[in-house]
């Protein structure tokens, strides 16, 4: 049994996912039941009743009323189980406990955003305490993503103009894979991120080390901490280095260059372009692309502005 | 003939035998490219639909190849990421729109729902050819946007995105929304031909079961239809004008659009699916040479499964942020749809019993639909308890769920009915052995291809994904050999099928002994049918009595000579002795 769980279900690492995997086999194995039972019935059948002759007569049955009243009520006695089970589970995912500890949660194309008590900010890693019911509050930018962790068994639609929630509750500390399972553009499939289970003093330390977010680590280089925010601020996903296309330019020799744009005018690219596309990105969007780039106003500070320019920079 | 003595009325009838290979059909009757773009024929028309739609089958499934074979390796393989969102978007409103909801009502329908009345033509011939054209402008207009930079939504269209991305997304809409009124306008016909064109004696407990079906899917057609046109228009209004109805930086509700898009597309599943039931009722009687059982659960379960199916669009929703009390009902309303759908599985394996069964190609293929059909219908019970649905939503678990109902329950359906009909609609006969192979090779091929996808969904891989983690690889390089054995068997169908219009035997009016009416008149059927007004005394399914009962028309009162085999019989006839 335990083979089959590790087949088909990833690891259970919630305190409510092994409720979903009650349930799972349950479903699956009554099915399975079920559908050998008919199979073999008709296997039966078709071998017992085999035609011999072309003549043969068949004898006339109609209907049987006994019959389809107990091939009716028996599956709406089990599928009434299987729907009373679900909504159980279900609500014991939707309550949240009042305890819970909050970390705000903002999608957009294409990465994950989550910002703590404290104002620490990360980008793709979720940092939780172990064995503590944690809130997700989510909200989108742009459009419908959908934030999903196999591992808890839980999924939620991230809508902009709206908020919606998803709690869980991680026994060990560990790492476990979120993906956007909402289709939301080209790099949809790129929009990972990871929760990071901490133990609950070691979550303490790293929230009070990331406090305030977005300042420059002290052993970082300006364009050394520019590389990094643009992993962490996934512009790494349109954005080449190494001069190969994506859906946005490349930043390959960028700097100092003549860029054609889509209303036919031309821009050099200095530091004020690239602030400007950065934080108003279709104010001037160059020719052959397109304008799907979300701003990034009220999420990268001037420091950080600055780091990835430097970055820019060293791109020749 | 229990309604019989309401208003019993004596007929003089005879035996009308029919003929094979007669010199004058329907296809020779009337010939040249003009008189096929203008027939009214319900026949012709069937075949065009036909073709068409085994085209736009065949250009959605080298989509799917190209889209299996970029998921060989977890990243990319042969195409780019916006290449492949295009390709899986397409792959999907293609196979939907230009094929599952048209095919069987459409081109087997056309064909035999007439004939199955004992009727000349549908009711309205000219609207019938006119919804054809309907279909074809919509597929034109479709490959316009295609051509024209194409569309990357997912064939749900799902708002805000489809509102903001670039391509062809309002063209696209348009087609789909032409393509809508074909479908609406061949529901209004197929209503009005069976309550007004049943021959005389065909009371509505003698109706067929396909017929009951088609009847069915008509209803959903005319309701349901509308709102995706609906739906798509404002779609097509908030980019074009502006106006914010879905797109919330405009002031709009994304999953409003959730709402509507569901409304129509949940009960569209039962567009594709339930006339599939209806050609299974006929097949398994034919092939078991038996009364069908239960033939009233089996009409009234699709009646009910239209009706039903109407309430159950939030379970698409469990996880979009509707409310919790929502989500509740929607999934009770889920698995009431589920009983009916069981009842029929359950009716027709007891027809089978005490039968005289024969392992005959159309027959085969129902095995295969009874085998993925249950799979599919019992992982749609899995989807529809909402605690399992907020895990294997939007993975490959429903990716595989809704590929078993709709290739392996519709498509096998569907191929079923092609088998079993073709001596009638072409005249020849196929390759038998080679059918069974095929049906083999495709059972085979799906499995391979849609099984590992159950596993892939409930480890947690999500659909849609260009790119994917190392972990997944082997199970999508399994599906992806197995898609490539499923579309060879296609082609091998499509081959041995082409051949046989050809080089195939000629074929029997009624190569299967069955009692049903499309059976009785020649192969081919001639350009109107049936050359006498059929005369029904028995159901369709009434295998006990002799097959002389089931050829009766009326007599014709000015050959003396009819006497010689005449008879007289009373039939209940109420409705159309009053519409005289």
């Amino acid at each position: 049994m335990d083979a089959l769980n590790d087949l088909l279900l990833p690891p259970a690492k919630s305190t409510l996912a092994h409720q979903t995997d009650t349930l799972f086999w349950f479903v699956h194995l009554s099915s399975l039941a079920l559908t050998i039972g008919l199979i073999a019935v008709i296997v039966y059948f078709v071998y017992k009743y085999r035609r011999k002759s072309e003549d043969e007569v068949t004898p006339l049955i109609t209907h049987n009323n006994t019959l389809e009243v107990t091939w009716s009520v028996i599956p709406l006695i089990l599928v009434l189980v299987v729907f009373g089970w679900g909504y159980k589970v279900f609500m014991d995912q939707q309550v949240v406990p009042d305890d819970a500890y909050e970390i705000k949660v903002t999608g957009q194309k294409w990465m994950w955003q989550f910002t703590y008590e404290n104002g620490a900010r990360t980008n793709g890693e979720l940092h939780v305490p172990a064995d503590r019911p944690i809130k997700l509050i989510m909200s989108s930018n742009d459009v419908i993503h959908s934030f999903y962790v196999p591992d808890y068994r839980l999924k939620q639609d991230v809508v902009p103009g709206q908020y919606t929630e998803l709690w869980f509750n991680a026994k060990e500390p560990g790492e476990s894979i979120i993906y956007c399972t909402e289709y939301c553009g080209t790099a949809h499939s790129d929009m990972l991120g990871t929760v990071v289970v901490h133990e609950q003093t070691d979550f303490k330390t790293w929230l009070a080390e990331n406090a305030g977010g977005g300042s420059k680590p002290e052993d970082l280089a300006p364009a050394e901490w520019g590389e990094q925010l643009a992993q962490e601020y996934a512009c790494a996903t349109c954005h080449s280095t190494d001069g190969s296309q994506m859906t946005g330019p490349t930043w390959q020799g960028k700097f100092g260059s003549e860029e054609p744009l889509a209303d036919g005018s031309s821009v050099t690219v200095d530091e004020n372009y690239l602030r400007e596309s950065i934080l108003e990105p279709n104010a001037k969007v160059v020719q052959g692309f397109p304008a799907v780039m979300n701003t990034y106003q009220g999420q990268l500070n001037e420091e950080q502005i600055n780091a990835i320019i430097e970055y820019i920079k060293t791109l020749k | 003939m229990a309604t019989a003595e309401a208003n019993p009325k004596k007929i003089q009838v005879q035996r009308y035998e029919p003929e094979s290979d007669p010199d004058k059909h329907y296809l020779n009757e009337e010939t040249g490219l003009w008189t096929w773009l203008t027939t009214v024929d319900h026949k012709k028309i069937g075949l065009m639909y036909l073709a068409s739609i085994t085209f736009f089958f065949f250009v959605g499934g080298i989509m799917a190849l190209l889209v299996r074979t970029e998921l060989w390796t977890p990243a990319k393989t042969f195409i780019e990421a916006n290449t492949y969102n295009q390709l899986f978007t397409l792959h999907g409103a293609i196979m939907i729109f230009l094929f599952l909801v048209p095919s069987v009502p459409a081109a087997l329908g056309n064909f035999f729902l007439p004939l199955q009345l004992g009727a000349k033509d549908v009711a309205f011939p000219r609207l019938n050819l006119l919804s054809y054209y309907i279909y074809v402008a919509g597929a034109v207009i479709s490959i316009v946007s295609i051509v024209s930079g194409g569309i990357d939504t997912g064939w749900t269209f799902y708002t805000p995105y489809s509102s903001t991305t670039g391509g062809a997304v309002t063209i696209m809409t348009f087609g789909v929304f032409v393509i809508g009124f074909s479908s609406i306008l061949t529901g209004v016909n197929f209503i009005t031909t069976i309550h007004k064109m049943r021959a005389p004696g065909l009371t509505w407990d003698k109706l067929s079961l396909f017929s009951w079906s088609l009847y069915a899917t008509s209803i959903i057609q005319i309701l349901a239809t509308p709102v995706l046109a609906i739906t798509l228009a404002l779609v097509g209004m908030e980019r074009i004008l502006g106006i914010g109805i879905f797109d919330p930086a405009m002031g709009g509700d994304p999953v409003l659009y959730q709402h509507f898009f569901w409304f129509y597309s949940h009960p569209a599943v039962y567009i594709m699916i339930v006339p599939g039931f209806g050609i299974v009722s006929e097949v398994i009687t034919t092939f078991s040479k038996k009364h069908i059982f239960g033939y009233w659960a089996i009409a009234l379960s699709s009646l009910a499964i239209a009706f039903i199916g109407f309430l159950v669009w939030g379970h698409h929703m469990f996880v979009s942020g509707q409310a919790s009390l929502a989500t509740m009902v929607f999934s009770f309303l889920t698995f009431l749809v589920g009983i009916p759908t069981g009842i029929k599985m359950f009716n027709w394996t007891a027809t089978l019993y005490k039968g005289s069964i024969k392992l005959a190609s159309p027959l085969l293929y129902i095995f295969g639909f009874f085998f993925l059909f249950l799979v599919g219908g019992l992982t749609g019970i899995v989807l529809g308890s909402i605690a399992l649905d907020v895990h294997l939503h939007d993975t490959y678990y429903v990716v595989a769920h809704f590929h078993f109902v709709m290739v392996g329950g519709m498509v096998m359906a569907f191929l079923a009915g092609l088998h079993y009909w073709w001596p009638k609609m072409i005249g020849r006969m196929y390759n038998e052995t080679m059918a069974k192979i095929a049906c083999g090779i495709i059972f085979i091929g799906f499995n391979v291809t849609f099984l590992p996808q159950f596993v892939m969904g409930s480890q947690g891989m999500p659909r849609r994904y260009f790119n994917y983690i190392e972990q997944f690889q082997s199970f999508h390089q399994i599906s992806t050999i197995g898609s490539y054995i499923l579309g060879f068997g296609f082609v091998m169908i499509f081959y041995y099928l082409v051949k046989s219009i050809f080089t195939g035997e000629k074929a029997s009016p009624n190569p299967w002994g069955s009692r049903a009416l499309e059976w009785q008149v020649n192969s081919r059927p001639p350009l109107h049918n049936f050359h006498h007004t059929p005369v029904i005394v028995n159901g369709p399914y009434d295998y006990h009595k002799p097959m002389d009962e089931f050829q009766l028309g009326l007599a014709e009162n000015h050959n003396a000579h009819s006497d010689v085999n005449g008879a007289e019989v009373s039939v209940s006839n109420e409705e159309e002795t009053s519409a005289e």
